[in-house]
């Protein structure tokens, strides 16, 4: 393409001058650092007031933490810089230019480069993201801070791209792929996304072999809009908001497609969008997924135990108790969990507020806590710990032996747990197979607390295994079944 | 009491003028008679009213119409929702409604027998011509003459067997004369002696041990009379027994002649035990099976005169089921009583006040299975019991069996009111032998919560500075998620340390904080004398520290090994791994062992912060601090070349490439300024603890009842290199030199970056001039106005102001701010300052419930109420 500055024309903006648009947090300047025959680079550069930015928002967005003062964005190519690209190319990034419209209709060769861009899934993903598309990708991860070697790198990727594209095309995978890769929270998210996405998308996302997490990423993070005060009480804690996130989902894949648990965790993870219902832990082979097999195992028992009212404790997103409800078998269901969001998100997906009364005299759903006792939890023929005592301290399981065995006493109690034996058969776990778990048992441990719990609240007790039951290494999941003596 | 034969009141035939009738202050009081029988107006005449439920009313209420008969059914559902919750609260009621109705008193007395209180009926029987003509004259009420007629019949019918419905007793009033004459009084119920102040003696069951329970009283400092028929306190306590005087022992007769004697000199209060029931079944000529050492007493007694017999059986029949004593604040029952029974009148009552909360089961030894009612216990009442044996008194939830089986060869032990001391004297010998060996209590109490403590909306009285605090049912349940899910043991978890508020905005040049606002603050609000305390930056930790597992169990319930814990401002443990918080508690009860040596306690709780702040934070450090510190340091000078590059082109780029080297620079002094409290552990290496307060040791909320200086002493001669100390000045707010020195002293500790310095009065923390007035300011309800009164806290102290320096700002404000200040300074105080004053006044409520050895629950109230107040929503850069 010569001249090499016709870029100003395709643009829209004049090399020689420093232009200035204003945002609602600061403002978006763009220049040209050089700018003849040859090459010709034009800046886009964001100055981000981060007071500005947290004030500009009202008083009705959460301004009650402490990141939003100490806050990337100023520096970052976030989904900020994505809007004012939008803004401040807007036509070039619909394709149109009137004194050079072959010129905008035509692949030109482009260089790209992104000093800061935060990049969760790292240059790896990069190149996943970038790579189909056409571009030759560099991508080199920032180290965090030189003088902490031991810290590593940061979620930042210096990212430059080469290869000959439309710019309208290079314009709008920009503006969808940046927030992509970020993948943080955005709290200024407009609500028409789906419709942006489509369009700025129309020429490549269909074919694009990443178009599940694109998708998923662009608009999955918009639940967690809303921060609840137990957020704030992460920082106080001198902890990392997402350490405090509750256990909705979790299931590490033996499939090498998935990357790690915490995908899996995404894929049930509060965006009720078009993200395929755990996908993540789909087996290889089309095999039904573990929480699938669990659940069915749990009704199992349950039927077979001839429980008619059942209590599910720490009941995440509602799934069990959504499956028994579905069964006219079960007169009574309860739901309870510690995590207010978790029970906001099982009452959306249950539909509590379109559930006909019938089946809503049925069912009953309450914030309570295994730690402390509690009679609503009392009265029903069986409870369910489904993958919840890993959860719990080990100095506090004592705590929560007593509210259910000793406290509410059901006539049975089913619990399951990961069996950590088992753990060697997946691929790519390291450590447990959830950030908050507390502990694995091997066979032989649950067992020994099995045993000690039926002895000291006299229950008797039988396991089953849940999944394939590996001769070596045994289940997945273990399950033990109490039944309460009488007498 | 209830059951008793209902005795007809009725008036002479002579008809006396004036009819007295008594009712039970504690009651529910049923008007019987026909429309037009004057019931309203009685009501009216003798009770106030709030406490006259009528009919018509609810009829009102549920129609909008007194008279719509359609509603009738819908109403009864009102009155008896309104009764049953005003019985439960205890207060005295009336039913104004026809009641002619055998099914309609029917339900009002199952509906008193549920909430345990006595039920007296009042029949005002009129001619049927006066209620007709009192319902003509009243337009509204048109139902013909064979309304009345009717009710006239069914109340006849029911007069004749009224006094079997179970009414404790049955007025009847007879004619408009004898209604109009009528007057009504209360009477106080026999479990009442709220006006009794003590200081009482309450003594465990005796079981006819005569010389050990004379041994107990003259241990006691009682005078014993000669031939033991009294004894008296000079120092005028009264003793109470908690029954279970007679059987099984060698001297029934002789224990019983003492308490009898006693007792009628008013010098002391016994309650039944269930073998006083028994014996007395038995003396009566009742059928009972004779076990359990009846057969000793009756043995005993045969040698006794007839006299002396019948005065006995007398004084036995004549014992109630339990005592309500000091103002309600202490409860004395055989074997215990539940909140809801306390000054309650029932069958069920009385067989809990006998026998206990009986599942109904029998264990391996034939003995009745009894529920542990102590352990869900939560009542504010003290309740002193007796009937099971343990080897010692233990506290439960403000309950304490003092049955210590002397009988069985174990002792006989008193609790001294209100001091709560514990006297025993040992049994001479074995005199009966068990029918099961002696155990604690079941378990333990095992420290386990209920929810009913925490949910929902909660107001919490505290002792000191802020009157009754309360906790939102939202905060509460974002507390309660981090509190089950990530907290220690609530048995360790005694304290959380509060927020603290920033001075005033500074309006000096460059700064946002400064030492000057907080020392004007203080003087202004009359304080003279400060301590300046060097603000560690680290993690905010406390410590309980026990000298050993014997305490741990002892004093703290936990009988897990561990001897302490060591944990965050959010209630967590500082490391993941078990081994290391161990390590780190045993090490730090070493170095405080002479601490509590000096304190004589044998556990203490150290306010301390834990450094470096990378030992915990090191997630946030990374995720946030250092994140934003690699993308400004990568990106920056990257734009700086940029822009360079295009005035190299001669663009004119404005002083935008100006400021975009200040923020570069900026960007480094941000990183400087986090780094630094950055340093690799390993283990416990590197590790350090900065105590600054003691919080409290045995009997002592010590963070309450001592000053400041108190406290650093006492914590300087800690030497260790785990320990590092809190450097401090003091600063005489009226000496203008001092003030400058601690200005100065402030300028040191900050120019290099650190985080600055806690000022703090140096008198003790809880009361303080202006308490009295915070009502309003610890509500908290309103979001405080612009106004300076409210911005300040409505004159309340704070305990402690941070003045943070200018350069650790940058890791608060952003790397930035120092461009920003104009905008910065605009921020509002108001919030913050109430929330430290009220979580404040609430780390104190629960240091001194703690040191007051208050059961677990009342100390986790206000720890966990700091908890849910730090989820309100407040600039968290303040």
């Amino acid at each position: 393409m010569r001249p090499a500055t016709d870029l100003g024309f395709l643009l829209h903006k004049h090399p020689d001058r420093v232009q200035e648009f204003g945002q609602s947090y600061g403002v978006a300047r763009v220049f040209y650092p050089e700018a003849d025959e040859e090459r010709c680079t034009a800046a886009l550069m964001l100055d981000v007031d981060p007071i500005r930015l947290v004030r500009s928002r009202g008083r009705s967005t959460p301004d009650y933490a402490l990141g939003q003062y100490v806050n990337d964005r100023p520096y970052a190519a976030s989904s900020l810089l994505a809007g004012a690209l939008a803004d401040v190319f807007r036509t070039a990034r619909a394709g149109r230019c009137a004194s050079r419209p072959e010129l905008a209709a035509t692949p030109i060769p482009l260089e790209i480069a992104l000093p800061a861009l935060p990049c969760r899934g790292g240059p790896e993903l990069a190149h996943r993201l970038f790579g189909p598309l056409g571009w030759e990708v560099e991508a080199r991860a920032v180290p965090l801070d030189e003088a902490f070697p031991e810290w590593g790198d940061s979620r930042y990727v210096r990212l430059a791209l080469r290869g000959r594209a439309r710019l309208a095309d290079a314009l709008n995978q920009l503006y969808v792929l940046l927030p992509v890769l970020d993948d943080a929270k955005h709290y200024w998210i407009a609500p028409d996304e789906v419709d942006k996405l489509i369009r700025a998308g129309e020429s490549w996302l269909a074919a694009h072999p990443e178009r599940g997490l694109i998708t998923r990423r662009y608009l999955g993070r918009r639940g967690a809009l809303t921060r609840t005060a137990f957020a704030r009480l992460a920082e106080l804690g001198d902890d990392v908001e997402e350490d405090l996130e509750p256990p909705l989902e979790e299931e590490p894949s033996p499939s090498p497609e998935a990357d790690a648990p915490a995908e899996a965790a995404e894929a049930s993870a509060p965006g009720e969008v078009s993200a395929p219902e755990a996908e993540g832990s789909e087996g290889a082979g089309g095999k039904r997924p573990l929480n699938t097999v669990r659940r069915q195992a749990v009704l199992a028992v349950l039927d077979e135990l001839g429980a008619r009212t059942v209590i599910d404790l720490g009941c995440g997103t509602g799934q069990l108790v959504g499956a028994l409800l579905a069964d006219p078998a079960f007169t009574r269901v309860a739901g309870t969990d510690v995590s207010s969001q978790a029970l906001t998100i099982a009452a959306r997906k249950l539909k509590l507020d379109r559930m006909p009364e019938r089946q809503r005299e049925r069912l009953e759903l309450f914030q309570g806590a295994l730690t402390y006792t509690d009679d609503r939890f009392a009265g029903f023929d069986a409870a369910v710990l489904m993958e919840v005592v890993e959860h719990v301290d080990p100095p506090r399981l004592p705590a929560l032996e007593r509210v259910v065995f000793g406290a509410a006493r059901p006539g049975h109690v089913v619990v399951t747990t990961p069996n950590a034996e088992y753990n060697v058969r997946y691929e790519f776990l390291t450590g447990m197979r959830h950030p908050d778990h507390r502990f694995e048992w091997t066979r032989a441990e649950f067992a020994a607390w099995a045993a000690k719990v039926g002895e000291e609240y006299r229950y008797d007790v039988a396991f089953r295994p849940v999944g394939d039951d590996d001769p070596e290494l045994g289940p997945p999941t273990q399950m033990a079944v109490f039944t309460r003596r009488e007498g | 009491m209830a059951g008793t034969t209902a005795g007809r009141t009725e008036t002479q035939e002579g008809r006396d003028r004036m009819t007295e009738i008594a009712v039970p202050a504690m009651s529910l009081v049923v008007l019987v008679g026909v429309s037009g029988s004057g019931k309203s107006t009685f009501a009216r005449r003798h009770f106030a009213p709030t406490q006259v439920i009528s009919s018509d009313f609810c009829r009102g209420l549920v129609a909008d119409d007194e008279n719509d008969q359609a509603a009738t059914s819908d109403a009864f559902d009102v009155l008896h929702y309104i009764v049953r919750t005003r019985l439960k609260r205890g207060l005295l009621t009336v039913v104004d409604a026809t009641n002619v109705q055998w099914e309609a008193r029917r339900q009002l007395i199952d509906l008193a027998k549920s909430q345990d209180v006595l039920v007296d009926a009042i029949v005002l029987d009129v001619p049927e011509e006066v209620a007709a003509e009192r319902n003509a004259a009243r337009p509204d009420r048109d139902f013909g003459s064979h309304v009345i007629r009717r009710q006239r019949k069914e109340l006849k019918r029911s007069l004749g067997k009224i006094s079997r419905d179970g009414f404790r007793r049955v007025h009847v009033l007879r004619g408009v004369e004898e209604i109009e004459a009528a007057t009504v009084v209360t009477e106080k119920a026999w479990t009442d002696r709220r006006e009794l102040t003590g200081p009482f003696d309450i003594i465990g069951d005796v079981h006819g041990c005569r010389a050990e329970l004379e041994a107990l009283l003259r241990e006691l400092g009682w005078e014993i009379e000669p031939g033991g028929t009294g004894a008296s306190h000079p120092g005028g306590r009264t003793a109470v027994f908690v029954g279970d005087l007679v059987d099984r022992g060698p001297d029934t007769p002789g224990v019983l002649r003492l308490v009898m004697g006693m007792v009628a000199a008013g010098t002391a209060l016994c309650v039944s035990g269930n073998h006083e029931q028994k014996l007395a079944r038995a003396l009566n000529g009742r059928k009972v099976r004779v076990a359990h050492g009846l057969q000793e007493s009756l043995d005993q007694l045969a040698a006794e005169p007839e006299e002396f017999r019948t005065a006995a059986l007398a004084f036995m029949d004549g014992l109630i089921s339990h005592y309500q004593l000091d103002g309600g604040r202490l409860v004395v029952a055989h074997a215990g009583l539940k909140e809801a029974y306390h000054g309650r009148a029932s069958g069920r009552v009385r067989s809990f006040a006998l026998y206990g909360d009986t599942t109904g089961e029998t264990d391996e030894y034939g003995l009745p299975v009894r529920y542990p009612w102590a352990r869900e216990y939560r009542g504010r009442a003290m309740v002193v019991y007796g009937h099971t044996p343990v080897p010692e008194a233990e506290w439960i939830n403000n309950t304490i069996c003092l049955d210590t089986g002397v009988v069985f060869g174990g002792k006989l032990t008193a609790l001294r009111y209100p001091s709560r001391e514990i006297v025993s004297v040992p049994a001479e010998r074995t005199w009966y032998d068990p029918v099961r060996p002696l155990t604690a209590p079941g378990h333990r109490d095992p420290g386990v919560l209920s929810i009913d403590d925490v949910r929902g909306t909660k107001h919490i009285e505290v002792r000191h500075g802020g009157g009754r605090i309360k906790v939102r049912e939202e905060n509460a349940a974002a507390a309660l998620e981090v509190m089950s899910r990530f907290a220690v043991d609530p048995r360790w978890l005694v304290y959380l340390p509060p927020t603290m508020a920033p001075p005033e905005t500074s309006r000096r040049e460059g700064y946002l904080e400064h030492p000057a606002e907080a020392f004007a603050e203080f003087a202004e609000a009359g304080v003279t004398r400060v301590v300046c305390e060097e603000k560690h930056m680290g993690s905010r930790a406390v410590a309980v520290l026990a000298r050993d597992h014997k305490t741990a169990a002892a004093r703290f319930g936990v009988d897990d090994g561990s001897a302490g814990a060591v944990y965050t401002r959010t209630g967590r443990p500082f490391f993941a791994a078990p081994e290391l918080a161990g390590a780190l508690v045993d090490r730090l009860r070493r170095v405080c062992a002479p601490l509590m040596d000096e304190l004589d306690s044998d556990w203490l709780v150290l306010d301390c912060e834990l450094l470096p702040w990378s030992a915990k934070a090191e997630g946030l450090i990374r995720d946030q601090y250092a994140s934003v510190g690699a993308a400004a340091r990568t990106a920056l000078p990257e734009v700086v070349a940029a822009l360079e590059a295009a005035a190299g082109r001669g663009v004119d780029v404005g002083d935008v490439l100006d400021r975009a080297r200040l923020r570069s620079l900026n960007a480094s002094r941000f990183r400087d300024a986090y780094a630094r409290y950055c340093r690799p552990v390993s283990g416990l290496d590197g590790v350090s603890l900065a105590p600054f307060q003691i919080l409290a040791c045995e009997g002592r909320a010590t963070a309450v009842t001592e000053p400041h200086p108190w406290h650093l002493d006492l914590l300087s001669r800690l030497d260790d290199p785990l320990i590092t100390p809190t450097r401090h000045v003091y600063a005489d707010l009226d000496s203008p030199e001092s003030v400058r020195a601690a200005t100065a002293w402030w300028e040191s500790l900050t120019v290099a970056g650190g985080e600055g310095m806690v000022v703090k009065p140096v008198t003790v923390a809880g009361e303080r001039p202006g308490t009295a007035e915070g009502g309003a300011a610890a509500d908290g309800e309103t979001e405080p106005s612009g106004s300076e009164a409210s911005r300040r806290g409505l004159g309340r102290v704070q305990p402690g102001i941070k003045v943070r320096g200018r350069e650790y700002l940058r890791i608060i404000y952003g790397p930035d701010y120092t461009e920003s200040l104009d905008v910065l300074r605009n921020r509002f105080l108001g919030r913050k300052r109430s929330l430290a004053l009220r979580e404040h006044a609430l780390g104190l409520e629960a240091l001194s419930r703690l040191a007051d050895g208050e059961p677990l629950w009342r100390v986790h109230e206000p720890v966990f109420a700091v908890l849910a107040l730090e989820s309100e929503p407040v600039d968290p850069r303040l």
